[in-house]
């Protein structure tokens, strides 16, 4: 199992519960805007704390009310690609990338530096600043980031929401890619149908809170 | 350098001291106090906001009166402080820079504050998922985003501790080569008939070393490669 969860999140006034298990590959969160998705991703990081329940991760439970077992967002070691991708301001692409690659244990960097340069096609960017670059070229720099912290399992959300049409298929190819070559647990957001029965092996429907 | 005389080169050198010192001690408690207001929520806060606030409101003779009750040598706090620290106010240098320091406080506390505030906290998350703890994650995110607040509450707590008057003519009086700085030098100055030449000196003295705290924030601010274009 790469992911198994069961819990419950406070949002505001409202109060949502998922469970699920997931096989390998890619399960994607499918719903409407609004519906919660995202809530859960910051769970699943450490970013928000669940009211009560457990998340398991590739057999290791990065959180668990009952047993007291609540990991760091730093001790779980996800890549978290970011709706908003949240990049570095002050940091150069360079940076970026390097952020997350220089703090992970050497024998855990899985994905060498030039090579992630490489499969992202962001080698000609590394000197510039975050925000001289385009959507589909930051998206990139995000995954990038991501993937060289040599984490134990992927979160994307809306990936390709910043990127205009033309660089979707571009995208699309490159996540392809890493759920085949790189074989990590990914769970991806999304609202567009299209998109999720191109990418997933699993489904899951998430529905607004009533 | 004869424009001045020896007397003037010690009182430019003696507010440069009691600024310098007032600034370098205020700045650890400003930043401890912005990051209080600006991060946390508990009951009182209210209260700590406007104490922090109150020598930017209160007429300074006030605050040198209330540093007076707390400070002077019959207060406990001034007797605490004599007895284990041998610190002593009254009188000394030491007062004109607690006296600058607490006029200064306000002013760097909003300074800092503001920026801290401005630092987008989904980016401190961002390098938490990337492997980096709280302390990291301060030192590399948080504390450069907020890098041109910590210069302005530089420049504008050095301003302000350089032109102090009615807080430390009330706390610390005006001794020579104690606690008369340039702004109680120019009063001085201005009581005695024939002495206008000096008090232009002194003034322009002040003048120059006020643009000079810009200039020089303008040229940090610059050398930081254009993040922290403007600094106030």
């Amino acid at each position: 199992m790469s992911f198994e969860i069961d819990v419950r999140l406070r949002r505001g006034a409202t109060e949502l519960s998922y469970a699920f298990e997931t096989g390998n590959g890619l399960t994607a969160l499918f719903g409407p805007s609004g519906a919660g998705k995202t809530s859960l991703l910051d769970a699943v990081a450490g970013l928000v704390r669940p009211v009560s329940g457990r998340i398991v991760v590739s057999g290791k439970p990065v959180f668990d009310r009952e047993r007291r077992i609540d990991l760091r967002p730093e001790q779980r070691r996800c890549g978290y690609v970011f709706q908003d991708l949240r990049l570095f301001p002050h940091k150069s692409v360079r940076g970026n990338l390097e952020f997350g690659w220089k703090l992970a244990p050497q024998d855990q960097r899985w994905l060498a530096f030039e090579t992630a340069l490489e499969f992202l096609g962001i080698g000609h960017l590394l000197d510039r600043m975050p925000a001289t670059l385009s959507g589909g070229e930051a998206q990139r720099v995000a995954i990038g980031r991501a993937l060289l912290s040599g984490p134990r399992f992927l979160l994307m959300d809306e990936p390709l929401a910043s990127v205009d049409t033309a660089r979707r298929g571009e995208i699309l190819t490159l996540i392809e890619r890493v759920r085949d070559e790189l074989s990590l647990p990914i769970l991806y957001v999304s609202h567009d149908r299209a998109e999720v029965d191109r990418l997933a092996s699993r489904i899951i429907p998430v529905e607004p809170a009533g | 350098m004869d424009w001045l005389t020896p007397e003037e080169w010690g009182i430019l050198l003696l507010s440069l001291k009691v600024s310098g010192v007032a600034i370098v001690v205020t700045l650890p408690v400003a930043f401890a106090l912005a990051w209080v207001l600006a991060r946390w929520r508990f009951p009182g806060k209210v209260l700590v906001d406007a104490l922090v606030h109150l020598p930017l409101v209160l007429p300074p003779v006030v605050t040198g009166w209330l540093l007076l009750l707390a400070f002077g040598t019959n207060a406990p706090l001034g007797r605490f402080l004599d007895d284990y620290l041998g610190l002593t106010f009254l009188f000394r240098w030491t007062g004109a820079a607690l006296a600058a320091a607490v006029m200064a406080l306000p002013l760097m506390v909003r300074a800092i504050r503001l920026s801290l505030e401005a630092v987008d906290r989904r980016l401190e998350s961002a390098a938490r998922t990337l492997g980096a703890g709280r302390i990291r994650t301060f030192a590399s995110i948080t504390l450069p985003l907020a890098s041109s607040g910590i210069l302005a509450a530089l420049v504008l707590g050095l301003a302000r501790s350089i032109g102090e008057f009615g807080a430390t003519i009330t706390f610390a009086s005006n001794i020579p080569g104690e606690t008369r700085t340039l702004p109680l030098a120019i009063y001085g100055a201005l009581q005695i008939p024939g002495s206008e030449l000096q008090v232009v000196r002194l003034a322009v003295l002040s003048v120059l070393l006020s643009v000079g705290a810009l200039v020089l924030s303008e040229w940090l601010a610059r050398r930081s490669g254009g993040r922290l274009r403007h600094v106030l």
